[in-house]
């Protein structure tokens, strides 16, 4: 549907301004969950009860020097995390947090609705991986060079793999549209018959956010800082952003694809709420991983996406198409 | 003479990476892992939130040296025969005897300490001097809280001995 472009600003606007704040407050409550699955506290000296501790650390970050390695390539290395940022703020748009007219007026609760809505969010997810090849290649440093290898190697291995975990998604739907998707899913979601490409879009998932144990790209013990050992400042606070949005990215089109987006119990004004809520869940569920499982070797995770994930995905891809020409 | 080849036991492999084993023990494993790290979360932390809440110290923990005064009288235990620091393996206890006069009784010896001082930034919390000293003049403290900010802040004289320490460490039973 058409709507204004004042509209169109005002939901901009919302929307990067509600994720800015629930970036820190994922990043606070990943501390603190961290530290209980470690059977820990976690942060509690800043503010009451460790409250403003993620405060504490973009001051920290601010106040730091945005280093350039002599053998880097300056303006490249400055690129990088605005690539990384842009890509992931972009993606924000095409996440659905309610239907047309849930809080009133002839708005939907979303950024905007694309007819190619997966492809928009593949589109950036791939473009995402450039800001890390770029940044890790331009610091002209070996670990952040192995890194953006890594990175480049991951990318071509899940990307594929999370495609076709959302394609037996968008076929039972018959649109790409992310609107439609959740519209699609009144009834059941998608996550009951669609289970086996959900698993699969949760691996490939945390390959593409590169978070534990799919963290080589960054492999703090093996490789430094893997693509942003060189950076310093709010150039690495960027990158460290871009990850959290990318968490909450995952999660949001999880919940829309197989979660039922914003459907819930009670009235249509309380959607955001479910959804909201959906998120939160899966970046807990992404916390509770990086604290279960340590890093994959290099040639597992090849391996484990070319060999598994990928036939995987083609096979459950094939049988929804069968399942869905038969019925 | 057996063949150390056919003594040798086979290499055992897991499955192979990639195939279908595989992929099944990894599922089981992963989600094994994921129970244990989220029993740590219903069990709870173990943490002794340290500056607020101190780690209770056995009664025999050897920590900061107290000097003694004999009760009824006042007086000081010690009549600064240098025993203490004799036994003394890191050195660190500097002892300056005199004499008591009937106008200025110190000790309740002959003689008492002039000059007590123990360099803390020394001292190995043996107790040696504890084991050492004839009249049960020093002895070993709990307090572990020794930390400061110049050296010279860690030589502890006869008054900060004396004297009780500013905070008490909790203490356990033995056994508990």
């Amino acid at each position: 549907m058409v709507e204004g472009t004042l509209v169109l600003i005002a939901k901009a606007i919302v929307i990067f301004v509600v994720f800015l704040q629930i970036v820190p407050i994922v990043l606070l409550g990943e501390r603190k969950i961290l530290g209980r699955f470690q059977s820990r506290i976690g942060p509690n000296r800043v503010g009451p009860r460790g409250l403003l501790q993620p405060a504490a650390d973009v001051l920290k970050l601010l106040s730091k020097e945005s280093f350039t390695p002599q053998t880097a390539v300056p303006w490249m290395m400055a690129l990088a995390p605005v690539i990384s940022i842009v890509t992931a703020v972009a993606t924000l748009a095409i996440i659905p947090f309610g239907p047309v007219g849930a809080w009133g007026g002839g708005f939907g609760l979303y950024g905007i609705d694309v007819s190619i809505g997966l492809l928009y969010f593949f589109a950036f997810g791939s473009l995402a991986f450039y800001g890390t090849m770029l940044g890790g290649w331009s610091s002209g440093s070996k670990y952040s060079f192995l890194g953006a290898m890594r990175a480049a190697a991951q990318l071509i291995s899940y990307e594929v793999a999370l495609g076709l975990s959302l394609l037996g998604v968008a076929m039972t739907a018959g649109s790409l549209s992310l609107v439609d998707i959740v519209e699609h899913q009144s009834g059941m979601w998608f996550i009951v018959p669609q289970f086996v490409g959900f698993c699969i879009f949760l691996v490939a998932g945390f390959a593409e956010s590169a978070r534990a144990p799919f963290d080589l790209p960054e492999g703090d013990a093996e490789i430094v800082g893997g693509y942003n050992t060189e950076y310093g400042g709010m150039r690495f606070g960027s990158f460290f952003m871009a990850e959290y949005m990318e968490v909450l990215i995952i999660s949001g089109v999880g919940a829309a694809c197989f979660l039922g987006g914003w459907h819930g119990p009670g009235p249509d004004a309380l959607a955001p709420l479910w959804m909201l809520i959906k998120i939160l869940l899966g970046a807990f569920f992404f916390m509770w991983v990086r604290a279960s499982l340590p890093r994959l070797r290099y040639d597992q995770l090849m391996s484990f996406g070319w060999k598994v994930l990928l036939p995987l995905a083609t096979v459950n891809v094939l049988v929804t198409a069968i399942v869905l020409v038969v019925t | 003479m057996t063949d150390w080849r056919s003594a040798a036991k086979p290499i055992e492999r897991g499955p192979e990476p990639g195939g279908l084993g595989a992929v099944y023990r990894v599922f089981g494993e992963t989600l094994r892992g994921l129970k244990t790290t989220l029993g740590r979360v219903v069990e709870g932390h173990h943490v002794i939130e340290y500056p607020e809440e101190k780690t209770p110290v056995y009664p025999r923990f050897r920590g900061r040296h107290k000097l003694h005064r004999f009760e009824d009288t006042g007086l000081e235990k010690c009549v600064g025969c240098s025993l203490c620091a004799a036994a003394c393996p890191a050195k660190c206890i500097r002892v300056v005897a005199a004499e008591n006069t009937p106008e200025e009784q110190v000790s309740a010896g002959e003689r008492y300490a002039a000059v007590y001082e123990i360099n803390m930034s020394r001292c190995i919390f043996c107790g040696y001097c504890e084991v050492a000293c004839p009249f049960d003049a020093i002895t070993m403290g709990n307090d572990y809280e020794l930390a400061d900010y110049s050296r010279s802040d860690l030589i502890f004289t006869k008054e900060m001995l004396l004297a009780d320490p500013p905070e008490s460490t909790p203490l356990r039973r033995e056994g508990e």
